[in-house]
């Protein structure tokens, strides 16, 4: 089998990726399409005076121009946060109203208040300039220590200091105990630096009334179409569900930012109808900069106790999380069920306790970025882990393997239960593949070259195949996360697969095709992969918190258990043999160890023609499935990056990447290295190059490529990656999942072998030249002083 | 974008009086500045003068020791053209590293001088080589042509056609990229000539491109590494952003003119 479960299958969909054939949402052409674009607020929180369209109005082109009190007025509901956090003295979490336009109040630079609906996005554009907008101007506050001092600004009246919640998990009594008793503790203050998520393709929709029918339709940039499809129906009473189809045809990457929906795709939406046309909108990159979710941005100070023997005994992690001027739609469980339920790493702590701070600042809302709070959890623990050895005299990896969870399952005092890993072999692999051994040689050469070597881990675990729907629910998850699917075989023996995951980049269209190919023992070609529009696809969770394999993947499984049993049963009752007896095999449907057999596509014109079917059997060969995890899944890995830093600049390049990843069963390995590639190539990023920066005035200094820095391929290494694989006892497949851990793991690989390669441990991400000079500058001066 | 009117003009007489027909005109060369800025409506110039066509304006000529290059001549033209290499070696290579292939194809050393961006490579270059930049009206040392950021002496209507190079002893450029828009975070050009050693700074300067003194004291008693390493240049009067603050600025123009010193030729 060349194209089954562990075939390097070239990815399907790249053909008309790579020609230019992609069908994305820009386009989309539609009769009598109009324009939108927004008036947005150039200041980061102020009163909205008055809003004067009289002389866009007037402008050539405009349809219309619509604000937020004609929105509110028509029904349209405010933004949901979909997941309710409690704080630790029992009170909700408080969720200040963000309407799609806003009316009152504007509390970032970017919040929009008005819409020009134009025949073209030039007068559209035009036309929004020519929007008066009179703001009275408020005090800013855009970082998140400083949204909790004293007197700062008040943001949201419902949110008192600006706290959002004030939150915990674990055992602080313990965890104390646990630090009161230790022979060494390490002691660091941590930020995780701000992100924007920069997918390729802008977000866009295109938006459609049809009058005669009380009908919408939106094209959109969304990761779960779905999901999309119910928050506008149930929470913005745009439409009920069966007036509204929500399509999400190519999308050009998404890493989290396309999961919510923003104030853009309501707004086009309800505009269509207001104005009778069909309202197309496609961000330009200075509004993606200002509209699109930011990741990240963490204060932490974290305490880790050791015995004398180097076993953790206790571990304490305080938390401040930015989440900006309003609460998008997971932005709460990022920083808590997803960040502090992660902190116990691959480690066997015994005694831990984490304390997390929600805050709003008058910055563009924060919520899932690729990794999505774990990546926050990974960089606290494992600089931790790696700052400690040094200060202990250890080495790195011992320290971490002295403490690594050997047994499975093993449950943490942060509420996880890991099934299944075997953390020793990921070390012993990543360290053999990065020869380790040979370091100091290599240190002593570069040396020569005036060049300062370091080497830096990582072992980082994270929890996916998001997830099991009653346990998210009892931590107050709006919504399910299960996923469905469903088998079309057809007359003719051809399979299409409806999955209610959604494909921007992963390579769906291959990889699930390949388990289908697998099972039925068919050519790949036979198969196809329908997903991303919802008259099409039974409802479906989308793609997310890396479960498109581990979750999308095993619902199809289930379907095809059905569809196998009715096969079965159609091939017994002609062929006259028992159903155990049948045998799937090279496009044929056989009786084992005779020569009766049926080929694939007999057996669906059997179904479809219904001549000769079993008695009381249906026509038809059609199953669908909902698969909800009984647990998440747990991959884990080990991380080595080896730097040099030029110490006259402070330069510093990954000359050498190694990954060992447990991801369970690999369907596709081409395509999983692609998503390792990728994921550390952002985490590379994040390390060295990638910082959202506001000034105190909440104007956004890195608004562009000019000064935002993305990672280029220059700035990479070839990646040496490997697997060491446990298989997953929770799913199947006996997946545990790939696209986020290479942005979850690498961030502290690369800040360890710098802050190794330097001598100092005081370095913040991201570790830009300037950066990493002031570092040794510092070295320097320390040293000049002793 | 805004609306504009687009001019090809086929002389120099031409576009000259375009450009005092409006005070809104811009001359239009290879718009690798102008054009993004339009695209983000932050310039409205109502009418584009292209000089591109003009007889004369594109090309690379010797002339004893003087190179002389048209305005319209793109960067990848300077960059490899054998002339330049041969006359001057780091000009060439200084021209090789601007920005990235699209824009090389299309910019141009004239709108680069024109524009003045105190992150530009070539105003270094001018600046260090003792060039003279002919206009339109007239000839203008290298000296006496810059006038801070995004400034220089150039009248509203007067249109660069070439710039004049004399040959050097030796020079060298190094530049420490920014690392997101890759233009000069520090750009150090060092030329060695008849009249003793010039080192200019671009990327750096509060007021554009500038000679330093401290390197050019440093250099002229020993045009080495370890000189230039060594000579105490002073983070007053640089520009703090967050990509470099001035002191890490002032330890990276130290850093380049080493390198600068080490590839002149």
């Amino acid at each position: 089998m060349t194209t089954g479960i562990g075939a390097r299958v070239k990815r399907k969909e790249d053909k008309r990726f790579i020609t230019g054939k992609g069908k994305y949402t820009d386009d989309v052409r539609m009769e009598n399409q109009a324009y939108a674009a927004f008036v947005r607020s150039p200041v980061a929180h102020a009163n909205v005076k008055s809003i004067d369209k009289s002389a866009a109005l007037a402008m050539e082109g405009v349809v219309d121009v619509l604000d937020g009190h004609q929105l509110t007025g028509d029904g349209i509901g405010n933004i949901i946060c979909g997941w309710a956090v409690t704080s630790k003295d029992g009170t909700p979490m408080k969720m200040g109203a963000w309407s799609a336009l806003a009316t009152q109040k504007v509390r970032y630079v970017g919040d929009a208040v008005a819409v020009v609906i134009a025949d073209t996005q030039q007068q559209a554009r035009l036309a929004a300039e020519a929007v008066e907008v009179e703001y009275e101007e408020l005090p800013v506050v855009a970082f998140a220590d400083k949204a909790l001092a004293e007197g700062a600004p008040q943001i949201h009246d419902e949110a008192e200091g600006n706290l959002i919640y004030d939150w915990d998990i674990g055992d602080a009594a313990k965890a104390d105990a646990g630090l009161a008793a230790a022979k060494h503790i390490t002691e660091m203050e941590i930020t995780n630096n701000r992100l924007s998520p920069n997918p390729m393709e802008p977000r866009s929709a295109v938006a459609t009334y049809d009058e005669a029918e009380e009908h919408y339709t939106l094209y959109t940039t969304s990761q779960n179409p779905h999901v999309a499809r119910l928050v506008l129906s149930a929470f913005y009473n745009v439409a009920p569900e069966h007036k509204l189809r929500v399509i999400a045809p190519d999308v050009g990457g998404g890493f989290g930012a396309k999961i919510y929906i923003y104030p853009e795709e309501i707004t086009c939406l309800w505009a269509s109808m207001k104005t009778n046309r069909s309202v197309k909108w496609t961000a330009d990159r200075s509004e993606a900069f200002i509209t699109d979710a930011h990741g990240r941005d963490h204060i932490s100070t974290a305490k880790m106790g050791f015995d004398e023997n180097g076993k953790i005994t206790g571990f304490k992690v305080d938390t401040i999380a930015n989440l900006g001027a309003y609460m998008s739609l997971f932005s709460s469980s990022v920083p808590t069920y997803l960040y502090a339920t992660l902190l116990s790493g691959q480690y066997d702590i015994q005694n831990l306790h984490a304390n997390v701070r929600a805050v709003y600042t008058n910055t563009v809302p924060v919520d899932a970025y690729r990794g999505a709070g774990r990546p926050e959890a990974c960089y606290l623990i494992e600089r931790m882990m790696e700052t400690a050895a040094r200060e202990m005299g250890m080495k790195p990896a011992e320290l971490r393997a002295k403490n690594f969870v050997k047994e499975f399952p093993h449950e943490t005092p942060v509420i996880m239960t890991y099934d299944s890993g075997d953390f020793d072999a990921n070390l012993a692999q990543a360290e053999a593949a990065a020869d380790v051994a040979g370091f100091a040689k290599r240190k002593e050469e570069a040396a020569k070259r005036g060049k300062l070597r370091g080497l830096g881990y990582s072992c980082y675990i994270e929890a996916c195949g998001i997830a099991p729907s009653a346990a998210v629910g009892g931590l107050g998850a709006g919504v399910g996360l299960w996923e469905s699917a469903e088998v079309r075989v057809n007359p003719v023996g051809t399979i299409e697969i409806l999955t209610g995951s959604h494909s921007h980049g992963q390579g769906h269209e291959t990889t699930f095709a390949q388990i289908v190919a697998e099972r039925f023992d068919l050519p790949i070609d036979n198969v196809s992969i329908v997903h991303g529009d919802t008259d099409k696809v039974q409802f479906g969770m989308g793609t997310y918190g890396s479960r498109s394999g581990a979750v999308g993947m095993s619902a199809i499984v289930k379907a095809m258990d059905k569809v196998e049993a009715k096969v079965r049963k159609i091939a017994a009752h002609q062929l006259e043999a028992s159903e155990d007896d049948i045998v799937i095999e090279g496009g044929e449907v056989k009786v084992a160890g005779t020569d009766k057999a049926l080929g694939w596509h007999e057996i669906g014109l059997a179904a479809y023609t219904a001549h000769n079917l079993p008695p009381d059997m249906e026509p038809g060969l059609k199953e669908s499935a909902f698969y909800d995890p009984s647990n998440f899944t747990f991959p884990a890995g080990t991380y080595i990056c080896e730097v040099e830093v030029d110490p006259e600049t402070g330069v510093t390049e990954v000359v050498q990447f190694t990954a060992s990843d447990d991801f369970g069963t690999i369907i596709n390995p081409m395509i999983v290295e692609g998503q390792v590639h990728g994921g550390l190539a952002q985490g590379i990023g994040q390390a060295m190059l990638e910082q959202v920066i506001y000034d105190d005035d909440g104007q956004l200094i890195t608004g562009s490529y000019m000064d935002y820095t993305m990672p280029r391929a220059a700035d990479l290494p070839n990646f040496s990656v490997h697997h060491a694989s446990t298989v997953c006892p929770g799913n199947p497949l006996g997946m545990k999942g790939c696209g986020e851990a290479g942005a979850i793991g690498s961030p502290p690989a690369v800040i360890n072998a710098i802050t190794d390669a330097i001598g100092n441990n005081d370095l913040a991400m991201p570790a830009t030249p300037q950066n990493v000079w002031n570092a040794l500058q510092a070295v320097s001066a320390a040293q000049a002083a002793e | 974008m805004y609306p504009t009117k687009y001019l090809k003009a086929a002389s120099i007489d031409e576009a000259v009086k375009a450009l005092g027909a409006s005070d809104e005109a811009k001359v239009l060369a290879g718009g690798q500045t102008l054009l993004p800025t339009m695209k983000q409506h932050l310039a409205a110039p109502s009418d584009l003068v292209d000089i591109r066509a003009i007889d004369g304006m594109v090309g690379v000529s010797v002339d004893g020791n003087t190179l002389t290059i048209g305005a319209a001549t793109t960067h990848a033209e300077v960059a490899s053209s054998a002339d330049v290499q041969k006359h001057s070696p780091a000009l060439a290579c200084l021209a090789a590293g601007i920005g990235d292939p699209a824009v090389r194809n299309a910019g141009t050393i004239g709108g680069s001088v024109a524009n003045n961006d105190p992150a530009a490579d070539y105003p270094a270059a001018l600046l260090a080589l003792g060039a003279t930049v002919v206009t339109s009206k007239r000839e203008i040392a290298a000296d006496d042509f810059f006038d801070g950021l995004f400034a220089t002496v150039l009248d509203e209507d007067e249109i660069i056609t070439a710039v004049k190079f004399p040959k050097v002893e030796a020079a060298g450029y190094s530049k420490f990229p920014q690392p997101a828009s890759l233009y000069a975070l520090v750009g150090v050009f060092v030329a060695k000539t008849a009249d003793g050693v010039r080192v200019t700074v671009t990327g750096a300067g509060e007021d554009g491109v500038f000679r330093s003194e401290a390197l050019e004291a440093a250099l002229a008693a020993d045009f080495s590494e370890a000189s230039a390493k060594g000579a105490d240049v002073p983070a007053e009067g640089l520009m703090s952003d967050i990509h470099g603050a001035a002191g890490y600025r002032a330890n990276l123009i130290r850093v380049m003119a080493a390198r600068a010193v080490t590839s002149a030729a």
